[in-house]
């Protein structure tokens, strides 16, 4: 009966005890899981247009962020750097087209996704080659992005927040807005849907494939250096990071793999559940709590809904 | 039915098209054309190569040798969006839809090369951009009603019988306003009625658009209704072209499908 009780009571006690630090802990969660989320947007954007889960997307999240400070330390000033970053994530995608996509077209998707392992090992190559091996400091204050904290007091305690926290989350949220609002509502983000449905009938309505991946790739190299500076800004630059993209993955069985909405849902449930667990219910297995209830969330959801919250439901017809 | 064929202006011309996968031929010399306004049939038993002149026709194939002269340009290299939007649209012999858009969704594609405003205009969905979107949805909704599809119109494709499918996919070829229309096998697996109904429409967008169509198929009874002339292949090989009537008397013909006694 103790047990039980640990379980089920005793943690939402001491939750109505101390609503601050309930609030607090609910804070931290959901600026864990919008950076979550972000990083899942980046494959969902990639799975959507190729079909091919892009295991490079954590390592182009750190390349663009290595760029990006690689530059500044270099003398070039930081909001060039940022522009110049933007072009090489450009010239990226140009080449991901050209020298891996094109040649690879009409292949089975195990092929395509052997191929982003390729290119993963590539990027931390380059990256060495040219910025060196060792972890950098965003150059948060460099780009303009705020530091310190805020308190607010609220229910009788103070609630902290750091301000480059709220930053990301503005600047999620207009990322994911205007994602959102390019796939539904432009003549390229339908093209965008159809190559993801059926690459030969897209040919032959005249999308121009090469083109729709050129601009998939850019957008989620934009993603991936968005997440790169939020993240890079909590902890720092190395190519460490690239891990931490792995827990887009019980983020996307969540939320589905090609749901916009579903990223993002995804990502605020598990930064949400993994902070709440590891508080809360983490003192009863003696913690560590945070890194494995992700991927037991999302192993619950592949028994009862393996096309996750949002994904498309999968429609065979024998 | 109208000016008679010779005075017909061509409107494509195949030359001496060869096209080889490694050792295996797949076409060999073959030439012929097709007239506009006209339905062109293309027959022939099985591997005869008919699907693969389609993919050269459209793109998807480039021969080793020969040439295809569409609407007067000769060209060497063409990708299939090229193709697309020079006006040749096509139907695939297992249907390709995009099975998790919805039929209006899916015919609305069709009209991608057409909608040209400003990319940032149909963000905001506002001004310029809002009409022509108004545009083109009036536009497919008068390809949904000329295909009797209205019922179907928001369901996704891929629950959908095949038999609609098919005609979906004919919607979306449709939406492209093509000079030229290319059906790969439009009748096959389909019951009579079915049948029927997609001779009619092809007969319809025939005499109505006035498109050019060149259609695969091997139900030898709808062919010798519908088409105006027929080019028959065997093995890659070119060994008939003509009218109907030329084509059924034609003895090579006769053996090619019903075989030779040795």
């Amino acid at each position: 009966m103790d047990i039980l009780y640990k379980i089920f009571i005793d943690p939402f006690v001491q939750m109505g005890g101390a609503p601050d630090l309930l609030l607090q802990t609910l804070w931290e969660g959901l600026v864990g899981g919008m950076l979550y989320a972000l990083i899942a947007l980046g494959f969902v954007l990639i799975f959507k247009a190729s079909g091919v889960f892009n295991f490079a997307q954590g390592i182009m999240m750190v390349f663009a962020a290595l760029t990006l400070v690689g530059l500044y330390e270099k003398g070039v000033p930081a909001y060039v750097a940022l522009g110049l970053t933007i072009g090489v994530m450009y010239v990226l995608a140009l080449g991901v087209e050209r020298i891996v996509l094109r040649p690879l077209v009409n292949q089975p998707d195990i092929i395509l996704f052997m191929a982003t392992f390729g290119l993963t090992y590539f990027l931390i190559g380059l990256g060495e080659v040219i910025f060196g091996g060792n972890s950098k400091v965003m150059i948060t204050q460099q780009l303009g992005l705020p530091s310190g904290s805020v308190s607010l007091e609220v229910l009788g305690g103070f609630v902290s927040m750091q301000k480059i926290d709220i930053s990301a989350a503005v600047i999620a949220s207009i990322m994911v807005a205007g994602l959102g609002v390019f796939f539904q509502r432009t003549r390229i983000g339908r093209a965008l849907r159809a190559v993801a449905d059926d690459h030969q009938a897209a040919l032959s309505v005249g999308i121009s494939l090469n083109q729709i991946w050129v601009i998939v790739w850019f957008t989620a190299g934009i993603v991936a250096l968005a997440t790169g500076i939020m993240w890079g800004a909590r902890s720092e630059v190395s190519f460490a990071l690239g891990t931490i993209a792995l827990k887009a993955l019980p983020v996307l069985v969540l939320g589905g793999f090609t749901s916009v909405p579903g990223a993002i849902v995804g990502g605020l449930i598990i930064g949400i559940g993994e902070k709440l667990g590891e508080f809360y219910w983490g003192p009863l297995v003696g913690g560590g709590i945070e890194s494995w209830l992700a991927y037991f969330i999302a192993l619950g959801f592949l028994l009862f809904r393996p096309q996750g919250l949002f994904g498309e439901k999968i429609i065979e017809r024998i | 039915m109208s000016a008679p064929e010779k005075e017909r202006p061509v409107l494509l011309s195949v030359e001496n098209v060869s096209l080889a996968f490694g050792g295996v031929k797949a076409i060999t010399d073959v030439s012929f054309d097709i007239r506009k306004g006209e339905i062109r049939a293309i027959i022939g038993p099985n591997g005869a190569g008919k699907t693969s002149m389609l993919n050269v026709i459209n793109g998807f194939y480039h021969p080793q040798y020969g040439r295809i002269t569409f609407k007067g340009a000769t060209r060497k290299r063409m990708k299939p969006y090229e193709a697309a939007s020079q006006g040749i649209a096509r139907t695939f012999q297992n249907v390709a839809l995009f099975k998790g858009m919805s039929t209006l969704d899916n015919i609305l594609a069709g009209r991608t090369l057409k909608m040209n405003r400003g990319f940032f205009w149909q963000l905001l969905r506002h001004g310029p951009a809002l009409n022509e979107e108004i545009e083109h949805r009036k536009f497919c909704e008068e390809i949904i009603d000329f295909l009797e599809i209205e019922h179907i119109r928001k369901a996704p494709v891929g629950k959908l019988p095949y038999g609609l499918q098919k005609r979906v996919e004919l919607g979306r070829a449709l939406a492209m306003q093509p000079e030229l229309l290319l059906l790969d096998e439009p009748m096959a697996g389909m019951n009579l009625e079915e049948k029927e109904d997609m001779s009619r429409f092809i007969i319809d967008v025939n005499q109505h658009y006035g498109t050019t169509i060149a259609l695969i198929e091997h139900d030898i009874g709808v062919v010798m209704d519908l088409s105006d002339r027929i080019v028959v292949l065997e093995y890659g090989h070119k060994i008939a072209d003509g009218t109907p009537q030329e084509v059924k008397s034609d003895q090579r013909v006769i053996d090619a499908y019903l075989g030779v006694a040795h």
